[in-house]
């Protein structure tokens, strides 16, 4: 029988459209602007305590919705986005250190969608606000300051065997030492090898100017900057989450670089700050006067340039041993950071302390930072802009070693209480394995964000509703049809997409828009198809069984080939133009779909194995 | 509508007309590349830009001669959208901080201004972006190419990519022509625009082989011209259905995707064009023949045409 689906057909049309619909519901329901107050360890927050300052809000006029413990977080519900800043505002106020207060956007899933675990769309932050930063890893600084760790090491380890060498010097991935003469070279080779299996080894030169190049394995290369990466990727975390932001997202793109996503967050200076800096400590001898020079280094004070030191170069330990650093006060009221170290740095700082009371240690303070500048080439009168980095030290505090330290000591001479704690969460959350730099940076205010959304939705209501008309008006209950397959098909897209998890953006509801334009096309080709066969002279059943059947082929052609467009796209994109190839490439297998199985379903369900002398399409 | 699919237009006894003017199209448009240069968007350039809203619309000199006495150089200040919003951009890239230091300076000049967003990219992720996106051109391309090798016959997917590269130059051009600004929603543009003219350039290809196959004319010219017509009015329907909503995009979609909208609805255009008249018309000088399809002819393929 010509035009009939079995039941299973039907059942399954109906299943899937059925799934369709639980999940993309939730995106019905907007998500409520609220406030989110986190607390770290024991001190969670009493409701007694939210109590009041839910009267408090009320007090200033800031309607709260509602009120939710979510593990150790409290989330209140605003009524509006404007309320969110003061609301923040007053709650830190009131909790001041004990909490961290976040701008959020709640979910408001009904109860009943939540039980199939249906949750919404997130919203890309065109769409909420927000800033996004592009970190660059600086990966030759990470490789030499491998190497400096390693030259420190190799130094020290020559001097305990008593081998004299002239001069260490770091190129590019290799390292080079310098020996009066070729046997010391030959011994200290072996030596070294033994101790330090990632390097290739050559010698060069004779004599007194005989030299050991030591080149980091390709491998080993490899490995370092992969380390790079991921170490820092774990300390971005660590900053993002003392920052407080709801729902943040940093992730590696590419080899080198990293993303940084903070939604809702206003105040960009501060979160860029925290974000970007590349402090670290390091912790020195101060130089005796009998100390070869090329084992030293002057560095100014921080706080008074014209002031400085002669410093050993070998590093005692650095900031990355520390284990956890807060913010205090000294005894005169003075900002200061206490500092517990983790086993190994206590022990390599009671080791250098223990042989060396009467001598000066300094704390230095090191920050790796850029700057851009527009380069002409004199021919050709072509701008370039080269980025310069640089390197700025200072000595923080240089004080005499009264006795051997153990595992926590205070540092003192700080600026100011915000550098001090500043400096204890850098501290705190690891400091970054190798420096960055920021490569991209965009700032979405929240009032474009919402304009957006706003506009995105006006144009997606038109362009459906024009193709809505378009359709009935060229092929009547055919249209009907299709239109019913298209409201199908959206509905199916934007389910996929919520259970995908994909973040809705700025071109993703382009892209929505477009599919929308895009979606009837199988469906104007079959039913193109059987009105063309109705004028060769098939019947009408005949007809929309040879219409389906062979506009079939094309259909699958033409997707199959936009599909690997989109998939490219994909590929290739960064942000926007991925969220645009994602919705693209759902869009076109979900009209596949509802063009070829729903909208033969009801085809069938209306003329199927009945007599039917004219089709009106 | 319905005349038009009786109607019969001999497409290809005026394929000269149209290859002339896809040749001139194709001439302005290079022309235009090269003389006036593509408007490259702060996507590919590297720079800053700050977007700010003001209470009251400022005057933009007045905008420019602030930020200028501050040592900013090389600025471009517009307004966008509403006379109150202003675009300010630098074709330098400074460093991050310059969109809060800009907006810092605009406030201490008296005037009430929020930052609605800023944006900076690095140079060289400008100049990276730029070779991914090219290559990224060139490999959706190879890849169709070689889908459409397989599927058809290899002259098809010659036709089909020299379409392709029509469509794309003339969308390029265009941009370049009038100055629009060529950033990544545009860039994604013209990949849409890849896919949906390939999708419209392989209803007429399908066509056409089904008419090969199926009927007995002997003259290529005349098979090409009655695919066409035949599936005239479908391509016709879904180019009007797609422009319809690309319409209320652009003009409701906002200022951020109009570029995105514009470069769609130039592509559609040129896409339907180039699917009727040029990846056909380019069968004939690449001397399809029966023998291209018929030779190999398997018995139909029956398991492929059937319904799921």
């Amino acid at each position: 029988m010509l035009n009939r689906y079995p039941l299973w057909k039907y059942l399954l049309i109906v299943a899937v459209l059925l799934t369709g619909l639980i999940y993309s519901l939730p995106n019905l329901f907007p998500q409520d602007p609220a406030v989110q107050i986190s607390t770290q360890g024991d001190s969670a927050l009493s409701q007694r305590r939210v109590e009041r300052i839910t009267q408090a809000l009320k007090d200033r006029e800031i309607p709260v919705k509602g009120v939710e413990k979510q593990g150790d977080q409290w989330l209140l519900r605003l009524e509006s986005t404007d309320d969110q800043l003061p609301a923040r505002d007053l709650i830190s106020d009131r909790l001041g250190n004990d909490a961290t207060v976040a701008l959020n956007l709640a979910e408001a899933t009904p109860g009943w969608l939540e039980a199939f675990n249906a949750s919404p769309m997130t919203l890309g932050l065109d769409l909420r606000g927000g800033v996004h930063f592009l970190l660059e890893v600086d990966m030759d600084a990470a490789l030499t300051q491998r190497l400096e760790v390693n030259a420190s090491a190799m130094r020290e380890l020559l001097r305990d065997e008593r081998i004299r060498y002239r001069n260490t010097e770091i190129n590019d991935r290799s390292l080079s030492l310098e020996f009066t003469g070729a046997d010391d070279r030959d011994t200290a080779r072996g030596l070294i090898r033994r101790e330090f299996p990632d390097f290739d080894y050559q010698n060069d030169g004779e004599g007194r100017g005989a030299r050991l190049v030591m080149t980091l394995t390709d491998q080993k290369v490899k490995e370092i900057q992969d380390y790079a990466v991921e170490q820092n990727l774990t300390t971005l975390r660590n900053r993002v989450n003392e920052l407080g932001v709801a729902e943040p997202k940093v992730q590696r793109q590419g080899p080198s670089r990293i993303v940084v996503e903070l939604p809702g967050v206003q105040d960009t200076t501060a979160a860029k700050r925290i974000v970007g800096a590349t402090a670290n400590l390091e912790f020195r001898l101060e130089a005796r006067s009998d100390t070869p020079e090329r084992e030293t280094e002057t560095i100014a004070f921080r706080n008074n340039p014209q002031r400085d030191a002669t410093l050993l170069r070998d590093v005692i330990i650095t900031g990355d041993s520390v284990s956890s650093a807060n913010q205090s006060f000294d005894k005169n009221g003075g900002p200061q950071v206490s500092i517990d170290l983790d086993g190994t740095g206590g022990t390599l700082m009671n080791r250098a302390t223990r042989s060396n009371i009467g001598r000066s240690m300094a704390v230095v303070f090191i920050e790796h930072k850029s700057r851009d500048r527009v380069e002409e080439d004199p021919e050709t009168g072509e701008k370039t802009t080269v980025r310069d980095t640089y390197v700025e030290r200072g000595i923080i505090s240089l004080a005499t070693i009264q006795s051997a330290f153990g595992n926590s000591f205070r540092i003192t001479g700080l600026d100011s209480t915000s550098e001090s704690s500043e400096l204890a969460l850098l501290l705190r959350s690891g400091s970054l394995a190798a420096p960055i730099y920021f490569a991209q940076e965009r700032t979405i205010g929240p009032s474009l964000g919402q304009k957006n959304i706003d506009r995105g939705l006006l144009s997606v209501q038109l362009g459906l509703l024009l193709v809505v008309a378009f359709m009935l008006v060229r092929y009547k209950v055919f249209g009907i049809f299709a239109n019913i397959a298209l409201a199908f098909n959206l509905t199916l897209l934007v389910a996929v997409m919520s259970m995908l998890g994909a973040t809705l953006t700025l071109p993703g509801i382009a892209g929505i828009v477009l599919t929308l334009g895009m979606a009837v096309d199988a469906n104007v080709l079959i039913f193109e198809r059987i009105r063309e066969e109705l004028r060769n002279g098939l019947s009408a059943q005949q007809a929309i069984h040879a219409g389906y059947e062979r506009a079939f082929t094309s259909i699958i052609d033409a997707n199959i080939t936009t599909l690997l467009v989109a998939v490219i796209l994909f590929s290739i994109g960064t942000g926007p133009v991925k969220g645009f190839a994602v919705t693209l490439s759902i869009g076109i297998l979900t009209s596949m779909f509802t063009a070829l199985l729903v909208s033969r379903a009801m085809v069938n369900l209306t003329y199927g194995g009945k007599p039917v002398k004219k089709l009106r399409i | 509508m319905k005349s038009l699919t009786n109607r019969h237009i001999d497409f290809m006894g005026r394929r000269q007309w149209a290859l002339t003017l896809s040749g001139i199209m194709l001439l302005v448009s290079i022309g235009a590349m090269i003389i006036q240069q593509l408007n490259l968007g702060l996507d590919f350039t590297g720079g800053t830009l700050v977007e700010v809203r003001y209470a009251n619309a400022p005057s933009l000199d007045t905008v420019r001669q602030v930020l200028e006495q501050n040592g900013f150089q090389d600025i471009a200040v517009q307004t966008f959208g509403a006379t109150t919003d202003v675009l300010i951009r630098l074709k330098q890239a400074f460093d991050a901080e310059v969109g809060h230091n800009i907006v810092a300076l605009l406030r201490d000049s008296g005037a009430s201004v929020d930052l609605v967003r800023a944006e900076f990219v690095g140079a060289q992720v400008g100049d990276q972006l730029r070779d991914q996106s090219g290559l990224g051109m060139l490999v959706a391309l190879g890849v169709v190419m070689l889908y459409v090798a397989f599927r058809f016959q290899y002259k098809f997917a010659i036709g089909a990519l020299l379409a392709l590269v029509h469509d794309v130059i003339i969308v390029i051009g265009l941009f370049a022509l009038f100055g629009l600004e060529f950033d990544l929603t545009v860039l994604a543009a013209i990949l849409a625009v890849i896919g949906y003219s390939l999708n419209d350039t392989i209803v007429v290809y399908d066509r056409i082989r089904e008419t090969i196959r199926t009927s007995q004319i002997t003259d290529m010219g005349k098979i090409i011209n009655e695919s066409i017509n035949a599936t005239l009015s479908r391509t016709l329907a879904t180019s009007s259905t797609t422009l319809l909503v690309l319409l209320a995009l652009l003009f409701l979609g906002g200022d951020m995707i109009e570029n995105f909208a514009i470069a769609l609805l130039i592509g559609i255009v040129v896409g339907t064009f180039s699917s009727i008249y040029i990846s056909g018309a380019l069968l004939i000088p690449l001397k399809l023949g029966r023998e291209d399809l018929i030779p190999p002819q398997k018995p139909r393929d029956e398991e492929e045409e059937e319904l799921p």
